[in-house]
């Protein structure tokens, strides 16, 4: 007999998904925000070559990227807590995030800083700028505003990925799908609709990153 | 009977009209200057000829293949015309041999043995036959360009169009290059370029067009167009890019 | 029941179940690779209907987590009639999820291939098949090496959420291992040093290869 779909047991939990979907958003907000501000701080350090700072952030980036966030999860909250270091749930996944992110926006502000014209500097200094003046003015915000399509991708992709922290029982979007399939035995209706969400909050992410980047990064340095 | 046969030629980019009724007849052993300032569609009028720009009305014929308002054989077209660019846009991955090899051999079926042959025909003609094996970024600007010649005249064409083949090469590369189209001009090539070189377009070319907003505003024998202007445009033009 | 685990024990575990997550990345690179050049190929064919709906294909595959898709692979499959073992699942999800990735990183190389390179063709009288052939994928494809390498890496860390379906690949292994050993900190810090093991030495590759090509052009 070919099978039946059914969503509407999985309908009957939307306030179950939504209030999930809403945590996943609200992880992912604080992880882009304090991820990005320590991608700056990294890109900083390793633009400048600040010693020893440019080194911690080199093997910093390099353990993060070459590693699944799966695992930095579980080392953040089963592993750590062996040193006395102990969070919640969701702590451990926003320090995941904001770990996870803050490695990938150091590479990518990095570059943007780096393909600075040497002429925008040089004009800066002839206008008698300080170092932390040029710094600010002629190659943080044009860096940003060139690499803001990249760290918007990768916030997206930190957003997505935060669906394996239901793992260590956050309880975030995947988290409520799963508790919702185990009651209703619809897992491929639930999903189904889970995924979908997930795709919508892409979306939404996405557009809600180029219109603050049009805004406050790009706007103003055009 | 002429060679090209263009009648009512009509363009827009967008709502942009770049060419507003062009006519024109080119005939065989023709070398035709195309000049006018940028954005008066003399390059575009160029790569219509050719199919790289569609047109929206009109007529093109080359040697019996025709486009009507823009709809045709491209390929059979194109098969009769050929095109050197600004940048040479040679295929950087074969050698100065493969990249003329290349069309006789998938377009035509040409076999290799054959169009091994032709190849060094034609870069004898532009005075590489020793740069056969050698890949573009070991060349330099003039002699890339030289293989793009090659490269176009390895397809026998009918007509040759050239898009300002001089402009992005360094002033001491320059006169090789035209040294090569003078050759094909005293050969009798059919030629339409779009040029910056006015002093070439009067010394090789039979015709002048002056191109000014979409339209052929004057055209004539160059010596007489370029020594007694007949519009203020045109005036104004050669007075710009050729003081004294 | 108290078994006694010495480290030993556990690297050697580690080891047994990082050969999984070898295969696993190896077979998902390969088929995805193979149906990626499908997809590639009907996303940049003259025909608008296969380019609308392989944009869609990356564009769902892009835009979700990979853990949806190995859950809709998993249960999917078993709704057709399918018996999945979490082995099949892992492996026929993360070849759909490489295959829209490779798609669409191998669309930019071929679009990163100038302009003037279609027209010179074009000029040539070659028909798109032919210019495709012998003038574009060529150029494309000493593009597409080094990030084709840079992709293996997210590959490999994308086998981790395959423990989840229940695949017992190295993050698995390591998960089971620390709730044996009550030694998580150790255990899930070996787990990560296989992984490094793996992505770095490919990292570094894909680095040098981009770094030789930048300096050939």
């Amino acid at each position: 007999m070919a099978y039946r779909f059914d969503f509407a047991p999985v309908f009957e939990q939307t306030g179950l998904l939504l209030s999930g979907a809403g945590f996943t958003l609200a992880l992912t907000a604080v992880g882009a925000v304090l991820g990005i501000g320590l991608g700056v701080t990294g890109a900083v350090c390793r633009a400048w070559k600040l010693r020893p700072f440019d080194r911690l952030f080199g093997v910093y980036v390099e353990a993060i990227r070459n590693t699944p966030f799966l695992v930095q999860l579980f080392f953040i909250f089963f592993g750590l807590p062996a040193l006395g270091v102990r969070m919640s749930e969701w702590q451990a996944a926003v320090l995941a995030m904001v770990i996870n992110l803050g490695a990938y926006s150091t590479e990518i502000i990095r570059a943007g800083i780096q393909a600075t014209p040497r002429g925008q500097i040089e004009a800066a200094e002839s206008l008698a700028l300080t170092r932390p003046q040029i710094f600010r003015h002629v190659v943080l915000r044009p860096a940003l505003a060139k690499v803001w399509p990249a760290l918007t991708s990768q916030v997206i992709i930190v957003m997505l990925g935060s669906a394996v922290c239901s793992q260590i029982a956050t309880e975030e979007l995947t988290f409520a799908a799963n508790f919702i399939q185990s009651r209703n035995f619809r897992a491929f209706e639930t999903y189904f609709v889970t995924t979908a969400l997930y795709f919508a909050m892409a979306l939404l992410i996405r557009q809600l990153l180029v219109q603050l980047g049009q805004r406050y990064v790009v706007g103003r340095t055009r | 009977m002429s060679l090209v046969k263009i009648a009512g030629l009509h363009k827009h980019f967008g709502t942009n009209h770049v060419l507003k009724g062009i006519d024109l007849e080119v005939a065989s052993g023709d070398v035709v200057a195309l000049i006018g300032r940028s954005g008066s569609g003399k390059s575009t009028l160029l790569r219509t000829i050719n199919g790289l720009e569609t047109t929206d009305k009109g007529e093109l014929v080359v040697d019996g293949t025709a486009l009507h308002d823009g709809k045709g054989d491209l390929r059979a077209l194109r098969q009769k015309v050929g095109m050197v660019f600004q940048q040479f846009n040679l295929f950087p991955h074969l050698t100065a041999g493969q990249n003329v090899m290349l069309a006789p051999t998938v377009v035509k079926g040409t076999p290799k043995a054959e169009a091994q042959d032709i190849a060094k025909e034609v870069l004898l003609k532009v005075g590489l036959s020793d740069k056969f094996d050698s890949y573009p970024d070991q060349l330099s600007g003039g002699q890339q360009q030289r293989v793009a010649i090659a490269r176009a005249l390895a397809m026998r064409p009918k007509v040759l169009l050239c898009d300002e083949i001089t402009s992005a090469l360094d002033p001491e590369l320059v006169s090789e290059v035209l040294a090569v189209v003078r050759q094909l001009a005293a050969e009798g090539m059919t030629l339409i370029m779009v040029t910056h070189e006015m002093r070439f377009a009067r010394e090789v070319g039979n015709k002048l067009i002056f191109m000014h907003h979409g339209r052929i505003h004057e055209s004539g024998d160059p010596k007489t167009v370029f020594a007694d202007p007949q519009t203020p445009e045109l005036a104004n033009f050669v007075g710009a890019v050729q003081p004294a | 029941m108290l078994v006694q685990f010495s480290t030993w024990d556990i690297v050697r575990n580690l080891l047994d179940a990082g050969k999984w997550t070898l295969a696993l990345s190896l077979i998902a690179f390969v088929l995805g690779g193979i149906v990626g050049l499908a997809i590639l190929f009907a996303r940049i064919a003259d025909n608008r209907v296969l380019q609308a709906a392989t944009k869609a294909y990356i564009e769902i595959f892009q835009g979700t987590p990979l853990l949806m898709q190995l859950f809709i692979v998993f249960f999917g499959l078993s709704l057709v009639g399918i018996d999945v073992s979490p082995w099949l699942a892992a492996a026929a999800g993360l070849t759909l999820f490489t295959s829209a990735y490779l798609a669409e990183i191998w669309r930019g190389c071929v679009e990163a291939v100038p302009k003037g390179q279609w027209e010179a063709s074009a000029t040539l009288a070659l028909t798109y098949p032919q210019q495709m052939r012998h003038v574009i994928l060529p150029q494309a494809l000493r593009i597409a090496i080094a990030p084709t390498v840079g992709f293996s890496v997210q590959v490999v860390k994308g086998t981790a959420v395959t423990s989840i379906i229940g695949f017992a690949e190295l993050t698995k292994t390591g998960s089971m291992l620390a709730n044996a050993t009550f030694e998580p900190f150790l255990v899930f810090g070996l787990v990560a040093a296989g992984y490094f093991a793996l992505c770095y030495p490919l990292s570094l590759y894909a680095k040098s290869l981009e770094r030789k090509f930048h300096v050939a052009r």
